[in-house]
């Protein structure tokens, strides 16, 4: 007990450190300029809260044992978990006849990045190459539809292989100099690749416009219905003699998504039980045995970056045409550092735990800050005064601390379980 | 078939093989034995293209007459084209992956190139299925040599390491090699064990592949070998049926009279 005391007194130690300058501090706009301002209750709070709560685990995992390798999953549980991923699918299909256009703009933008970990998932996942640029192949993606689109006029269904091919090529450029790197090495001159492309990006300007990035890209078309506001002939309000609303647009671009989205995870699902997708898998476990079995590790580990790359541009062509603006800005490191974030926690190779990560992830967030803004409406309270406006800022340090705690419960990811390419029982 | 003429391997300041060479005949089990650090494993490892030899010349010529220079081939091509294939003196298995995947993706080359650019396999198209199903036909075959067919599809990690050995020897042969080079393939076995791989080996023989050992288990190389290469010091001490490197007083000096355990062990 005593020592329960002394753990809790050093927690609360460092929480004073830390929380004295992030809570105990505030600027706040004076008549010159900001005053800054000390909040010691809120601090006092904070670290009584951290004391016991600690105190309160301590005690308690006294009584119980510490959680260590995971128990294998009962019938009941593996018959629920078979039933999760029909179970999203459905309400992804259903969800736009919700009619809140709040949820299906959060549900497209959490299409994308699951878009986005499922491509990154045959790198990292399945090959087992740590890749850091990611974002690189979305940004190649992104920019290649709106050159083609801004300066040829070609269309977004022309332009999206193409976008593909281009980020597919970019792909193979990238892997060529880090074919001899692992681990480690791999990760930082990925992570140099995706920073030069957006330094790239952001100094040519005579090709991109620079960080004022590409106004105006065209929406995607359906069967060559636009979805203009005029409701003429050609749109697609006016074909189906409807009033033009921006809310078909944000649907169909919601669709659009589902549709790449599912096909991305169709194909990695096919690949994985193709000799390549093996040979990725055996890549990951052991190199030097591939090689021992005349694997020509060169050309399979190239093929891994070109399709997860693919997959990046493609995702990166909807982004474009989703957001009809696009900028430097758009590709920094943090989106390489999310996307990989959902793959880990997802658990590596597995396609349903990027899915319900990237859920998490970025909706989750979003649903986060919501919550905690409504939170904050409630305090009415003057001792909250400073606190409560301020608390949907706080969503990173819960979203930081939940991650945390995911990764401590289950290490290996939320799916961590690996589904045989093959067995003998179905051959 | 396996001629190794003047080999040469330099680390730096050390000569880990010194101007070796032996020949291997085909249809035999050839041996090559020496102390620890005799430079056993770096010879194989020229053999399979691991290391590039400094010096000298390393030569298969398959029953069809075609000769291969293994020394001058890319690694993976000295499996794929030469048809060498290896165990190691550490398992290698793909832990991860059942003991059925590791038996397909040993024959990677043959179903790669059925997969028409993986298009085919991606769609499941006629000519690949029937290719693949021949993979498996191919992997069930092994599975049962190697009396692991209950376990196919187990994870590879999960075996007990006598049957990893087996299952990494089986994964080899999978590519239908005509040369299989075995890294002290009884490491670790316990006596039972050890009777299997023998038996085991010597099916291989019989099916016309020839095979390359090195073992420090003298029980084992001395029952099955046709012929023996003794190593020391990077330099070959002796050569010779096991009847007659077991006579030459090189080689009891170097490496069987080292102790009384191994002399023991080659009587019996």
């Amino acid at each position: 007990m005593k020592h329960a005391f002394r753990d809790a007194g050093l927690s609360a130690l460092i929480a004073l450190g830390l929380f004295a300058p992030l809570i105990g501090l505030v600027t706040e706009d004076g008549e010159h300029g900001l005053v800054l301002r000390a909040r010691p209750i809120a601090v006092v709070v904070v670290v009584v809260l951290v004391f016991l709560g600690r105190l309160l685990l301590l005690t308690r995992a006294a009584h119980t044992a510490l959680p260590g390798v995971s128990s294998p999953p009962s019938a009941a549980m593996r018959r629920a978990g078979r039933a999760v991923a029909p179970a999203l699918l459905v309400l992804a299909l259903l969800l736009p006849f919700g009619g809140s256009r709040y949820y299906v703009d959060l549900a497209t933008l959490v299409l994308t990045y699951i878009m986005l970990g499922w491509g990154l998932n045959v790198v990292v996942g399945l090959a087992g190459l740590l890749d850091l640029g990611y974002v690189a192949f979305y940004a190649v993606g992104a920019y290649s539809y709106a050159l083609l689109a801004v300066d040829f006029g070609l269309g977004f269904w022309t332009c999206l292989p193409l976008a593909g091919i281009l980020a597919a090529f970019w792909g193979v450029l990238l892997g060529f100099p880090v074919l001899r790197l692992r681990g480690d090495y791999l990760a930082i001159v990925t992570l140099a690749f995706g920073e030069i492309i957006r330094i790239v990006l952001n100094n040519w300007v005579s090709l991109t416009n620079g960080p004022n990035g590409i106004t105006g890209i065209p929406r995607p078309t359906l069967f060559g219905l636009t979805f203009s506001m005029d409701g003429g002939p050609g749109s697609f309000a006016g074909f189906f003699n409807m009033e033009p609303e921006t809310i078909q647009r944000v649907i169909y671009l919601y669709y659009v998504i589902l549709g790449l989205a599912l096909l991305t995870n169709w194909f990695t699902l096919r690949l994985r039980r193709t000799p390549l997708g093996r040979a990725w898998e055996a890549l990951r476990e052991d190199e030097t045995a591939c090689r021992s079995l005349g694997i020509n590790v060169t050309n399979t580990k190239l093929t891994a970056f070109a399709i997860g790359a693919m997959f990046g541009g493609f995702a990166g062509a909807f982004f474009a045409t989703r957001q009809a603006f696009i900028s430097p800005e758009s590709f920094t490191f943090i989106e390489s550092a999310t996307v990989l974030a959902i793959v880990v926690l997802g658990g590596l190779g597995s396609q349903l735990g990027v899915a319900l990560a990237a859920i998490v992830m970025v909706g989750g967030l979003e649903l986060l800050r919501s919550f905690l803004s409504f939170l904050a409406d409630q305090m009415g309270s003057p001792l909250f005064a400073g606190v409560a406006n301020e608390l949907p800022l706080y969503r990173m340090l819960v979203f930081g601390l939940a991650l945390v705690v995911v990764m401590v419960l289950r290490p290996r990811g939320m799916v961590s379980t690996r589904t045989p390419t093959v067995t003998l029982g179905r051959a | 078939m396996l001629s190794v003429t003047g080999l040469t391997m330099r680390f730096g300041g050390l000569k880990a093989v010194d101007d070796l060479s032996f020949e291997a005949a085909a249809g035999e089990i050839t041996a090559v034995i020496g102390p620890n650090g005799a430079g056993k494993t770096t010879v194989f490892n020229c053999i399979t293209g691991f290391y590039r030899p400094t010096e000298g010349g390393i030569a298969l010529t398959n029953d069809q007459g075609v000769r291969f220079a293994l020394d001058r081939m890319a690694g993976h091509r000295i499996a794929s084209r030469a048809k060498v294939a290896r165990t190691f003196q550490n398992v290698r298995l793909f832990a991860g992956m059942t003991v059925l995947e590791n038996l397909l993706v040993a024959q990677h080359n043959v179903l790669m190139r059925a997969s028409g650019l993986t298009i085919f396999a991606v769609l499941g198209l006629g000519g690949f299925r029937k290719a693949e199903r021949r993979g498996l036909d191919n992997a069930r075959h092994w599975l049962d040599r190697i009396g692991l067919l209950d376990r196919a599809d187990d994870m590879a990690g999960a075996l007990p390491y006598g049957a990893q050995r087996r299952l990494e020897i089986a994964r080899a042969m999978c590519i239908d090699p005509v040369l299989l080079c075995l890294d002290e393939p009884a490491a670790g076995l316990n006596p039972r064990e050890t009777e299997a791989l023998n038996a085991l080996l010597q099916t291989i023989r019989a099916d016309g592949c020839s095979l390359l050992l090195i073992e420090h288990d003298m029980g084992v190389v001395m029952r099955i070998s046709d012929h023996i290469v003794v190593l020391d010091h990077g330099k070959k001490i002796a050569d010779g049926t096991p009847a007659e490197v077991r006579a030459d007083s090189a080689v009891i000096a170097a490496y069987l009279g080292e102790g009384d355990e191994d002399e023991d062990e080659a009587a019996a």
